[in-house]
């Protein structure tokens, strides 16, 4: 049974790697645009200004109301809808602009966990414990200082499990990508059952890969939660 | 003169946490209208003694009998477990934290016991309920929830749950020691009136004035084993040991 | 992009899918919240080898993406699908609705035995022995204390993971379940008109705001006893991220 996850022409275990490897580099790419947005989110919501706090609140509203998946279809179909009537602006002879499955889906998974992140990081600076920021502007830190010796590493000890959650559903999010023809892991797991005609045996093996990943983000999660914390007496 | 009935006895109640023992076999005998109060400084095991009455915690070995009920227990298991809940609903607790229901009014907290464990119809449970709130004073409190009132307010209502199962003793466990020295004294009060009324109680309490004046008797325990015992009057003018001695010059 | 005609013309079948979505929802959810308290009691008092099987289930029903178990179960059922008519079942996995509710019902079920689980652990230790002390028997010390107070501290997350359960019912549509989704690319594939794709958007984000509203007013009336001292801003704590 076993030999159709073989290497080679026989099995599929090198498709599936291939598909496994997509998966992996969407998520890796994926995660510094959400973070991104997500500072971005979080600063907005926090601004002094009404319409930024708006604009923050809106977006992580929205995005975070909505199923993912359909998200993934307003990227995919909306950029590329956007993309070409710029294209046809700029270059009215031009052909079409393809926006790739793979920059849909980072754009996406990217703008929901910005959403999420957003409001994670929100509740992690507002945990902040202002003593200690005050002290460091009483010894005659700058600002940026603060911000960063002192404000930062405390957001992130804050912040941490909330963000390994998301990263971990990031993980399994990376999964609808398969629904634009993206060829990552349960794409290929799809292509696979469809010439073997064993759905069961190759979902359940691509179930078993996406578990194993997030169990091993979790260990490592778990590892760098204790390192942040380290020095500090729970209340 | 008759002798008056046992309600509780308790024999040989020896308890460990793990290889840590913390009762060393300590035997109690209750009569109809005893009031006894267990002294002891903390770490002496004197509640972790008063929730194996109620088998809170279970002994390691020893034996309860309340009501004619036996309870014997053998290697941290109990015997006849099925008899524990009969036990209790004989036995009343009031509690350090009040621990009053805090999504039932204080009406509904009294009326809980007879209505889910003796099933006292909701009618009969409500005149009992509120003839003693009557009692503690708290009449006017009926419907408000635990939140809304005051630490004494809470614990008294508490006591009277505890009166509304007719209990045949009552086990109080450090009932004012999470009370504001002045909320204390209305708690006192109504203990007192308890035990002019003949009842019979047993009372964990560092409250010193109360051993002396209201109890009819006083437990010392020390490292797990009762150090001394007799009538208050005795105890406190002349104490025999040098552990209860000593505890007294720190008590006061 | 015509949003008007598209909503004027298309309207029926929109409400279609949004009653099935609803349906959806509702059932799996229900479901889930039926079976949660049991496991949730396992979860909570069991020892560690009891509970293994169970943390088993819990584990790989948060660690796999919900795609992967409506695929394992729709398509994963067809290899089965000799033993499965001899039993009787075949006609129960045929139909995607059904694979659909099973596995959202299987996979709400974990996460909120976990969300019950922190709920019932969250419960004043006094109280229990409080009601113990008194003589109540343990089953009833569930119904009377345990439980009150574990729905009320667990409120506010279980209201999230509905809306969470809501958005993943999106997927039923990758299996011809005929939701707001599959209704959505129908159209669209008809009219290649994209508003369509907004005026799901809309439909999903007042169904989560009506929700909401509902929800809190349930937490409302959970919290009367707590007294003037409750936030309002405590009562619904952000989503901690989307259902994969």
């Amino acid at each position: 049974m076993l030999e159709i996850f073989s290497y080679g022409d026989a099995g599929w275990g090198d498709e599936i790697l291939a598909g496994l490897a997509i998966t992996m580099q969407l998520a890796i790419a994926t995660l510094p645009v959400g973070l991104l947005i997500g500072f971005g989110a979080a600063f907005a919501s926090m601004s002094r200004y009404r319409g930024l706090r708006m604009i923050g609140f809106g977006y992580t509203t929205i995005m975070r109301g909505l199923p993912e998946i359909l998200t993934l279809f307003v990227v995919y179909n909306g950029v590329g809808l956007l993309l070409n009537i710029v294209a046809k602006w700029w270059s009215p002879d031009g052909g079409n602009i393809e926006f790739s499955p793979f920059a849909a889906g980072v754009t996406a998974l990217g703008m929901v966990f910005g959403a999420f992140a957003g409001e994670v990081l929100r509740g992690a600076f507002n945990s902040l414990d202002d003593g200690q920021m005050e002290a460091g502007r009483a010894i005659g830190m700058s600002p940026r200082q603060v911000f960063l010796r002192i404000q930062l590493p405390q957001v992130w000890r804050f912040a941490l499990p909330g963000l390994g959650n998301l990263w971990i559903n990031m993980l399994k999010d990376t999964a609808l990508v398969s629904i634009i023809a993206l060829d990552d892991l349960m794409r290929i797991t799809k292509v696979a059952v469809g010439v073997t005609k064993q759905p069961f045996t190759f979902y359940l093996a691509a179930c078993l890969i996406y578990w194993a990943m997030c169990v091993l983000s979790e260990i490592v999660l778990a590892r760098m939660e204790r390192r942040a914390n380290r020095g500090i007496r729970r209340a | 003169m008759t002798q008056p009935d046992t309600i509780l006895k308790a024999e040989g109640i020896c308890k460990s946490f793990g290889t840590v023992k913390v009762l060393k076999g300590i035997s109690l005998e209750a009569r109809q209208g005893d009031v006894i109060s267990i002294l002891g400084s903390s770490g002496s095991g004197k509640s972790t003694f008063l929730r194996c009455l109620n088998f809170l915690e279970t002994p390691t070995s020893g034996k309860v009998t309340v009501h004619g009920e036996e309870i014997l227990v053998r290697n941290g298991k109990p015997q006849n477990a099925r008899h524990i809940e009969t036990v209790r609903s004989h036995l009343g607790m009031v509690f350090q934290q009040f621990n009053l229901w805090s999504h039932r009014t204080v009406l509904e907290n009294v009326m809980e016991g007879p209505v889910q464990v003796k099933r006292m119809p909701k009618a009969q449970a409500r005149d009992v309920a509120e003839a003693l709130l009557l009692r503690v004073g708290l009449q006017d409190r009926m419907q408000m929830y635990p939140s809304q009132l005051s630490g004494g307010q809470q614990q008294r209502v508490a006591i009277a749950r505890a009166l509304a199962m007719e209990p045949d003793a009552i086990l109080f466990d450090e009932p004012t020691s999470a009370l504001d020295p002045e909320l204390v004294g209305e708690v006192l009060k109504v203990m007192q009136s308890l035990a002019a009324e003949g009842r019979t109680m047993i009372v964990v309490t560092h409250e010193m004035a109360f051993a002396r004046d209201v109890s009819s008797e006083v437990v010392f325990l020390h490292e797990g084993r009762i150090a001394e015992q007799g009538p208050p009057e005795r105890m406190f003018t002349s104490p025999e040991t040098e552990e209860f001695q000593r505890f007294i010059a720190k008590v006061k | 992009m015509n949003p008007l005609d598209i909503l004027i013309q298309y309207w029926p079948r929109l409400l279609d899918g949004t009653l099935m979505t609803i349906k959806l929802t509702l059932l799996g959810a229900v479901i889930a919240a039926i079976i949660s308290p049991m496991f949730a009691l396992i979860r909570a008092n069991a020892s560690p080898v009891a509970q293994a099987p169970l943390r088993l289930y819990i584990s790989f029903m948060r660690g796999t993406p919900i795609l992967g178990q409506l695929f394992l179960i729709y398509y994963g059922s067809g290899q089965f699908r000799p033993f499965l008519q001899e039993w009787g079942l075949w006609s129960f996995f045929r139909d995607p609705f059904n694979c659909a509710l099973l596995a959202f019902a299987l996979n709400s079920t974990a996460y909120q035995t976990e969300i019950l689980r922190g709920g019932i652990m969250g419960v004043a230790r006094g109280e229990i022995e409080a009601a113990k002390a008194i003589g109540m028997r343990p089953s009833r010390v569930l119904r009377r204390i345990v439980f009150p107070h574990a729905y009320r501290i667990a409120w506010p997350a279980l209201g999230n993971e509905v809306i969470l359960l809501m958005k993943a019912s999106a997927l039923a549509s990758v299996v011809t379940v005929f939701d707001i989704i599959g209704r959505t690319r129908q159209i669209f594939s008809r009219s290649f008109d994209f508003s369509v794709y907004l005026w799901a958007a809309l439909i999903y984000l007042c169904i989560t705001a009506i929700f909401v509203l509902l929800w809190r007013l349930g937490e409302r009336k959970l919290s009367r006893h707590i007294g003037a001292q409750s936030d309002s801003r405590t009562i619904l704590n952000p989503p901690e991220g989307p259902k994969a």
